[in-house]
């Protein structure tokens, strides 16, 4: 009986401090908590460290996994236990500012988005309030091979879609097996980039109904479609892609569409035979460069802050043109500032250049909580489009119908504000 | 006399190979970072190193994770003891209008996974204040029916004569209860303390959904957000196994008889 | 017995019971309960913000439901835990019990404890260790598998295997519970008939097809039971091994609950996706006590 006594004991000593929990995991009062993902979480504390804050409360760091961070932000929203600032991806925040979970920008602040990518500060004014400030800016664009390009007789991938399936034809034929492009068939990203790009909106301008059966999307799905039935992609998930950078270095295919954070794998985990074998460029369009979307990380501080005053005050710390220098050294991610990719010679590397060169052409999404539901239906109804399981027609108004059904609530409320 | 060792062998076998993940686990603990990721897979650390656990427990903060998990399954335990051994003996011993009816309403509610709950009690929790914090991981062991399954089917052997003889001499119920029922039932309490415990420290979905602040994770909900941050550092992630597995693997080593006895007594009876 | 005595036993009762029937009524039948009136409406994000976004929209939930592939594919990976799960439980629990209770094994208290040891472990500890073993390149089974000849498998990165791992991981670390019950089972079984039928001659098949069987058929069906009741219950394995993926491959009925619930914070639709898997849980039982009843087991 001697460890049953022993268990008696340590749960008598813990009862005073479930009290004490009982209000709020929390130790020194004042202290900003701040909650961040992935590689900036990870940097965050030498980051931190470097800024001049004396005086100023102390920065306790959480950090989050990407792949459950939305999850958590919503649960610690439904349990009144949100941190004062956080780092959201930015397609998050229309959401986070429907339920009032964060807090707009001080008027004093908003400068601070002078001289930054429109299209990625765009999406952070959620109806015409600042909601938050870009951390770091990420968009997609193509990573391809230079050397089977050059093999086809191009220098780059040609910025016109019908150009650019020709090159990529040329591509496929002068390598003995595999395809030219990979779009895996369920991810959204490609679709969307393409509809973007064509000039579909997506949504009706309230954002109530859905817009797919436009003439733009159309256009766009089509010729998504088209890369599939004419051999150039593969008709497969990214799972099924064993792994992208054996495939990618044996020439399997020779574009990648992908993300800044690309660039580091690139460099780690391809041949050193290749490294001198790839390189980026923007996407093409129906008439023209393509547009992809805005991405990236903003800074918010939460509605529930202990001190907004002294969070508001970190954020525009953390946002300073030498701290974002450091940042971009730290983590490799991209600056939210034109002048700092100046001074960070990102715009004398042509990798990095390429990105400069496709935000400026970006379009936000629709700014619904609704959204990423909506997107998920979209590839849903797009794959079984590809698979030829339906007709565009029926594939267009399926969106629609599904996207309606999403944003019936949307409808209901906005019309009983209208009513009231 | 040869089939019985071909036998023992044959189970030794079998035996092994179940315990493997385990014995892997511990020993990929011992390695040094980046170790284990070659080809062919090492069984044993070349040069043994605690290293992984410094890392753990100095720059992770698992120390607190262990401490959490702990309090919260002592308290758990604890609670868990009070709440059902006083039922489990009132509804094997007492009696009392309506009980049997009662008894009926938990055996049917036995079909019932506690998970179909689980939104509303979050909803619940939050109305009371006590999401985020310890309170609300302990709240699904309070309402521990096999518990009280268990004590009832244990207090079913206590001879009635016994507690009437207490009653003639004045002993109060309380006293009874105390003085002649809880001594009786010593083995019951260390099964069941035993199965709450192990009960609560592997629980994982709850605590997951109802504890937001990082300060308050417990092992498992902690191992899960670092495994999905850091999928190559493999020895770490084994030796944050290591770290949650072994203080209830020991547990259950010291005490199987009451863990083994306990799971045939409240599930045969079915 | 005095009525003094009645009445303070009858007090005593209640006062007992009254904090446990306290806890089990508002932590448990209450949650439950409200499940069933939350899932006839639409609360989601907007009315946790808000309660006066809170319509009742009657079966609607189960409606998008039954028309939502997603919540199909969700049904039919944890039918395929089931259809595939329970045999493949049940035999292997049923094997490692007759192992371990033959007569002629040494040691026999040891090979209890070494093959129930899985069992108590924590389950989001081993799942992170069994995606290691289960790892393309490095992992010990893949090496294992070539040491036979087959070429490395992408166990938990390809949608038609990384079910059979999750399934493997969940036979090795539940078999235990539902050993220590045959055991149990089988050591009811009278001796004295097992030695009868081998007086009779009666072959090892023979003995247990026809003797040892029929006597543990009613624990079979309890097993049987409690497997299917605990696949229903899959969640932290994929939460843990795969998220879910590859496409969607993994999700169970209630990681869907969860994604429902706490990912979009459709608390409605959660709440009925958490009913169904009552009542298929429920149906499974009923199903399989009716079918026991007609066989005579139980």
């Amino acid at each position: 009986m001697s460890l049953s006594r022993r268990e008696w004991m340590t749960a008598a000593a813990g009862v005073p401090l479930m009290l004490s929990a009982c209000g709020r995991g929390r130790g020194d009062g004042n202290a900003i908590d701040m909650w961040a993902m992935g590689a900036e979480a990870e940097k965050l504390p030498d980051l931190l460290a470097g800024l001049a804050r004396t005086g100023q409360p102390a920065v306790r760091v959480q950090p989050l996994p990407w792949s459950a961070a939305h999850e958590k932000l919503l649960t610690s929203f439904a349990g009144n236990s949100l941190p004062d600032v956080g780092q959201i991806g930015n397609s998050w925040l229309s959401e986070l500012a429907a339920i009032g979970a964060i807090l707009p920008v001080p008027a004093a602040m908003t400068s601070l988005v002078d001289g930054q990518f429109e299209g990625v500060v765009d999406t952070n004014r959620i109806g015409n309030r600042l909601m938050g400030l870009p951390w770091y800016v990420d968009t997609r664009l193509q990573f391809y091979r230079k050397d089977l390009f050059a093999d086809a007789g191009y220098n780059a991938p040609p910025e016109r879609w019908d150009a650019w399936k020709a090159a990529l034809h040329k591509v496929k034929r002068t390598k003995r097996d595999g395809y030219a492009v990979l779009i895996p068939i369920n991810e959204y990203e490609h679709l969307t980039t393409m509809a973007l790009s064509a000039g579909a909106t997506l949504l009706n301008s309230e954002g109530t109904r859905g817009a797919f059966n436009s003439p733009a999307f159309r256009e766009a799905l089509s010729f998504y479609k088209s890369l599939y039935a004419e051999g150039l992609a593969p008709i497969a998930g990214a799972a099924q892609i064993s792994n992208v950078w054996n495939e990618f270095a044996r020439g399997y295919f020779a574009i990648y569409p992908s993300g800044p954070w690309t660039i580091g794998d690139m460099k780690t985990r391809l041949p050193a035979d290749l490294q001198d074998s790839w390189a980026t460029a923007p996407f093409p369009g129906p008439d023209g460069p393509g547009r992809s979307t805005p991405g990236g990380s903003s800074l918010v501080v939460f509605s529930r802050a202990k001190d907004p005053a002294a969070a508001w005050l970190l954020v525009g710390q953390l946002l300073a043109p030498a701290t974002q220098a450091r940042l971009q050294v730290l983590t490799g991610s991209l600056p939210p500032t034109r002048s700092v990719w100046a001074s960070a010679k990102l715009l004398d590397d042509p990798i990095t250049d390429a990105f400069a060169r496709q935000l400026d052409r970006t379009t936000a999404l629709p700014k619904v909580p609704e959204w990423e539901r909506i997107v998920t239906e979209m590839q849903t109804v797009a794959e079984l489009f590809v698979r030829g399981r339906t007709s565009i027609d029926e594939a267009v108004r399926d969106m629609d119908r599904r996207a309606d059904r999403l944003l019936e609530k949307r409808r209901w409320m906005i019309s009983r504000d209208r009513a009231a | 006399m040869i089939r019985r060792y071909a036998l023992t062998a044959f189970t030794a076998l079998v035996a092994l190979l179940v315990l493997m993940p385990l014995v892997w686990m511990v020993s990929v603990s011992f390695m040094a970072p980046g170790e284990a990721a070659a080809f062919p897979p090492p069984l044993f650390p070349s040069s043994p190193t605690l290293e992984n656990y410094r890392t753990l427990f100095g720059s992770y903060g698992v120390g607190r994770y262990l401490l959490n998990s702990v309090i919260v399954s002592s308290l758990a335990t604890l609670l868990a003891l009070l709440f059902t051994v006083p039922a489990g003996y009132a509804f094997a011993k007492l009696r009392f209008s309506g009980r049997d009816a009662v008894f009926q309403a938990l055996v049917a509610a036995l079909v019932i996974p506690g998970q179909i709950g689980m939104l509303p009690l979050f909803l619940e929790l939050k109305a009371m204040g006590i999401v985020n914090s310890y309170a609300g991981a302990l709240v699904p062991w309070l309402a521990g029916i096999f518990g009280i399954f268990l004590v009832r089917q244990f207090c079913l052997s206590i001879p009635t004569e016994l507690l009437e003889a207490a009653r003639i001499d004045g002993a109060t119920e309380g006293q009874i209860l105390r003085r002649i029922v809880l001594p009786a039932l010593k083995p019951i309490l260390i099964t069941l303390a035993l199965f709450v415990f192990l009960g609560s420290w592997n629980d994982f979905m709850w605590p997951l959904i109802v504890l937001a602040d990082q300060n308050l994770y417990t092992l498992p909900v902690a191992l899960a957000a670092l495994a999905r941050e850091h999928v190559q550092d493999n020895e770490l992630m084994m030796a944050g196994s290591v770290v949650t597995v072994l203080p209830v693997l020991l547990l259950f080593l010291v005490l199987q008889r009451h863990y083994l006895s306990g799971l045939l007594a409240g599930s045969v009876k079915g | 017995m005095t009525a003094a005595h009645v009445g303070a036993e009858a007090r005593a009762g209640w006062a007992m019971t009254a904090p446990a029937l306290t806890a089990i009524g508002l932590f448990f039948a209450l949650p439950a309960l409200a499940s069933l009136v939350l899932s006839f409406t639409d609360f989601d994000i907007y009315a946790l913000a808000n309660l006066n976004n809170l319509r009742f929209i009657g079966l609607e939930n189960y409606e998008r439901l039954i028309g939502n592939p997603l919540f199909w594919q969700a049904m039919g990976n944890t039918m395929w835990f089931v259809v595939f799960g329970v045999p493949l439980v049940v035999a292997a629990s049923l094997g490692a019990a007759l192992l371990v209770n033959a007569r002629t094994l040494k040691w026999r208290g040891v090979w209890r404890v070494a093959l129930f040891a899985p069992f108590v472990t924590t389950l989001v500890a081993t799942a992170v260790v069994w995606n290691y073993l289960l790892h393309t390149r490095y992992g010990l089974i893949n090496y294992a598998l070539g040491g036979l000849g087959i070429a490395p498998v992408d166990w938990l990165g390809n949608p038609s295997t990384a079910l059979p791992a999750i399934l493997l991981f969940v036979a090795w670390k539940s078999f235990g519970y539902n050993m220590i019950i045959f055991l149990a089972a089988l050591q009811a079984v009278s001796r004295d008939l097992e030695d009868a039928a081998r007086v009779d001659g009666a072959g090892a098949w023979m003995r247990f097809r026809h003797v040892t069987l029929p006597a543990i058929a009613p624990t079979v069906l309890l097993v049987a039971i409690l497997t299917v009741a605990g696949m229903f219950q899959l969640f932290a394995e994929p939460y843990v091994m795969t998220q879910g993926g590859p496409a969607r491959s993994t999700v169970t009925v209630l990681y869907f609950m969860f994604e429902e619930g706490f990912k979009w914070w459709n608390l409605g639709s959660g709440a009925a996706v958490a009913f169904i898997l009552f009542l298929c849980i429920l149906a499974v039982t009923l199903v399989q006590l009716k079918v026991a009843k007609k066989v005579g087991a139980i």
